[in-house]
């Protein structure tokens, strides 16, 4: 580690006075939750800036309704990537979804609840079977999801002819395209917002129990946490089933929300670990705060927003995100300590969630006079 | 143990990117062209259409073809050919139950899907009279070079008594195609064209520019000067895509129609939505240009729900669409990319191995389905899915409707 860290001891010049700007300055710099809350403010400034009516109550309502699907996977990618693992799978579960869904219902209204039931139901089957390939087989997530990302794409594909048939009923619909009051046209809450927020609270919850701990307390050291007692095995499927959970919930909104298309959910996996990397949600595991990892996917969609009112082509997304993950492991990766730290002064590693990082060890202290 | 860390996510970043690329530059075109990527590269034009797509003489012919009375029968339009200079196949004929061989770029869309199983209920036809022993079938996924290899097995197996290809993409199938006309079997291309003219028959409908103008001139029509217009787009780069574009643009420059924007959209209806909606806010638009139809039902629903005004709208001939359009009772155009195409090329083949003459250049009829229109041709496919089209022409085959409302 120290080969490739300069001593930067002139940084110390930067915080003269430990004053509460540049204390400011320390937590939105930090790379941790404070960042991404800052730039998704600076996104929003500036799509307000270019298009004042983009804070009138009904864009504001339709463009959350729009980023609600994404917000809803980042959760579940987070509590996977906070385990230490990835989930590429996702993408294709929610087309998988989707497809099942207009294929099985075929507008019979009738239909509905008993197809959700199932979709929660593959859902969790398809997190069961990548938590349990990946925890006793000991297959890489890596591999495993993107093996059954090419299988769940490959299997909707030959199981539909190639391209998905069917209709999806109002009733389905409603989920991702309607809201309260039930009236099109005018204000209302979509109830795509109050299904996130929900989720939203609950995975706060959930993170804040002991589960929440041990699944951060495994990414972080998954030696360490099963000294201390922890079924590793157990506590990451379970990380996995949230994640086929929370996917199948993304296909209900998303395919609410636009019906049924041959390329729904394309690229999705790689919105949602893009959306959670911004949020500031370490690779690899270990820290991260699952509501910074919203605040992620809603960043993400808000900058291409802004994109759009640029007038960049779309095409250009990929290549943006691209940029996103590298800058955001690369900005994590930095030394912060010798940034803000006073010469001389004992350090104290910055842990964005609160986290203490036992494994690393204490970086060398700039040469003090 | 940081170290290790920083190394994985980097690892892991580098193999994201690089699948994140090659899950966006797969040319999936929903339909095919008449036109070839080299003759689109020649002589482009300045006039209107700003676009190094537009070739001024293919976009003169398409455009006079639209108003050709085709010969054949009225009744079978997948029969009928405009200005068709005919081939002698005499040395084709052969007796008894032959082998067909089907090279398909893929069936990775609707259009495709339908267009297929119409082709498969056409085989059964000629199986059930013992001309055709058997049909194989190799699907290609939209890969250039496994289409190039199931070409190839065709040849080398050396027993196809004919051999139908629907190219992936233009030039780089050319020599694979050429390979096959080599092999003395009379080869048969339809949809998308290649650079050569070794086959014994290309079979296309108009193409792309008479598909593109049709919707342009609807709009121009329709609309008022000075009106807002919205193009969606499916991908860049794809030649039959490009040439709806490169006509509707010309005629769009040429009007006092005003380009809002041009979007790629993937055809995936959920960023379709997302993207008429930001439109929305910032103004009104009064019309869409869509140069495929996938995800027009999400564009017209963005409009619904931002409490706008119906557009005047421009979609292509797939059912959710239509079924919306009478919904709504909206002014709009279904464009034809005719998908009665798939059955030409066994008709062709019937022909061939009958010792009788085919067109050269197969140019099938194309044309839109209007609001006067609409009504009959619902009421003909009322029993039909989603996303079936509704100008796939296969009405008077045995396995009508089963085959395709069980797909």
């Amino acid at each position: 580690m120290s080969a490739s860290t300069p001593a930067t001891s002139p940084s110390g010049t930067q915080a003269p006075t430990r004053g509460g700007f540049s204390r400011w300055v320390q937590r939105v710099t930090s790379g941790s939750t404070w960042t991404v809350y800052a730039l998704l403010i600076v996104v929003f400034v500036a799509i307000l800036v270019m298009n004042p009516s983009f804070g009138e109550p009904m864009s504001i309502m339709a463009f959350l309704k729009k980023a609600a699907p994404l917000i809803v996977l980042a959760i579940g990618q987070y509590f996977v990537i906070v385990s230490g693992e990835f989930d590429l799978s996702v993408g294709s579960l929610v087309g998988a979804q989707v497809v099942i869904a207009a294929k099985l219902i075929d507008g019979e209204e009738s239909m509905t609840w008993p197809v959700i039931g199932l979709m929660v139901l593959f859902g969790l089957g398809v997190g069961l079977v990548n938590g349990l390939i990946v925890t006793l087989l000991k297959v890489p997530s890596f591999i495993t999801t993107l093996g059954m990302m090419l299988v769940l794409y490959g299997a909707i594909r030959l199981w539909t002819g190639g391209a998905p048939t069917g209709s999806l009923t109002e009733g389905f619909r409603q989920w991702g395209r309607g809201g309260l009051p039930d009236t099109p046209g005018q204000f209302q809450v979509p109830y795509a917002v109050l299904i996130t927020v929900v989720l939203g609270v609950v995975a706060v919850v959930v993170m804040r129990r002991p589960f929440g701990r041990t699944l951060v307390a495994t990414g972080d050291n998954d030696v360490a946490a099963a000294f201390s007692g922890t079924a590793v095995w157990w506590v990451r499927t379970r990380a996995f089933l949230f994640s086929g959970f929370m996917a199948t919930v993304a296909g209900i909104l998303i395919g609410g929300y636009a019906g049924v298309t041959a390329q729904v959910g394309e690229g999705l996996e790689f919105m949602a670990i893009t959306a959670v990397v911004l949020g500031g949600v370490v690779l690899g595991g270990g820290r991260g705060s699952v509501v910074a990892a919203m605040a992620g996917a809603l960043t993400l969609d808000a900058l291409f927003t802004l994109f759009n009112q640029l007038s960049l082509p779309s095409t250009i997304r990929p290549a943006v995100q691209g940029v996103i993950i590298i800058a955001a492991v690369a900005y994590a990766a930095m030394p912060r300590r010798s940034r803000t730290a006073p010469p001389g002064a004992p350090s104290s590693p910055t842990t964005p969630a609160g986290v203490p990082e036992p494994t690393v060890p204490k970086e060398p202290q700039p040469a003090a006079p | 143990m940081r170290r290790s860390r920083v190394l994985m996510a980097g690892a892991a970043t580098a193999a994201l990117l690089f699948t994140a690329a090659c899950s966006t530059d797969v040319p999936d075109a929903p339909a095919g062209g008449g036109e070839t990527a080299a003759e689109a590269g020649e002589e482009a034009s300045e006039s209107g259409a700003n676009s190094e797509w537009f070739v001024q003489a293919d976009y003169d012919r398409q455009l006079a073809q639209r108003t050709a009375v085709p010969e054949g029968p009225a009744e079978q339009p997948w029969l009928q050919a405009i200005d068709p200079e005919y081939v002698d196949t005499a040395q084709y004929a052969k007796e008894g139950g032959k082998k067909l061989c089907f090279s398909n770029a893929s069936v990775s869309n609707p259009w495709r899907v339908t267009g297929f199983i119409t082709m498969q209920q056409q085989v059964e036809v000629l199986k059930t009279s013992g001309e055709i022993s058997e049909f194989r079938v190799s699907d290609a996924a939209d890969d250039d070079n496994k289409q190039i290899s199931d070409i190839q097995a065709f040849v080398e197996a050396g027993d196809c008594d004919a051999i139908i290809i629907s190219p992936s993409t233009t030039a780089t199938l050319t020599p694979a195609v050429e390979a096959a006309c080599e092999s003395g079997k009379p080869v048969i291309v339809f949809d998308r064209g290649v650079n050569s003219d070794c086959m014994v028959t290309y079979i296309h409908p108009i193409g792309g520019y008479a598909y593109g103008a049709d919707g342009a001139e609807f709009l121009v029509e329709n609309l008022e000067p000075g009106s807002k217009v919205l193009a969606l787009r499916i991908l860049p780069g794809v030649d039959v895509l490009e040439n709806r574009w490169a006509a509707a643009d010309k005629i769009f420059s040429e009007s006092d129609i005003e380009v809002v924007g041009q979007e790629f959209t993937g055809g995936d209806g959920a960023k379709i939505k997302d993207i008429v909606t930001q439109y929305l806010q910032r103004g009104d638009v009064d019309g869409i240009w869509m140069d495929a139809g996938d995800g027009a039902v999400a564009a017209v629903e963005a409009f619904e729900d931002a409490g706008k005004p119906y557009p005047v709208f421009m979609g292509e001939d797939e059912l959710s669409f239509m079924r919306k359009w009478q919904e709504t009772d909206m002014t709009a155009l279904g464009a034809v990319y005719s998908n009665f195409q798939w059955r030409t090329p066994i008709l062709a083949a019937q022909k061939i191995w009958n010792g009788e003459q085919v067109p050269a250049e197969w140019v099938l009829p194309q044309s839109p389905i209007t609001g006067e229109d609409l009504d009959a041709y619902l009421e003909a496919n009322k029993d039909m899915p989603s996303l079936h089209y509704a100008k796939f022409g296969g009405e008077d085959l045995p396995g009508y409707p089963e085959a395709w409302t069980n797909r």
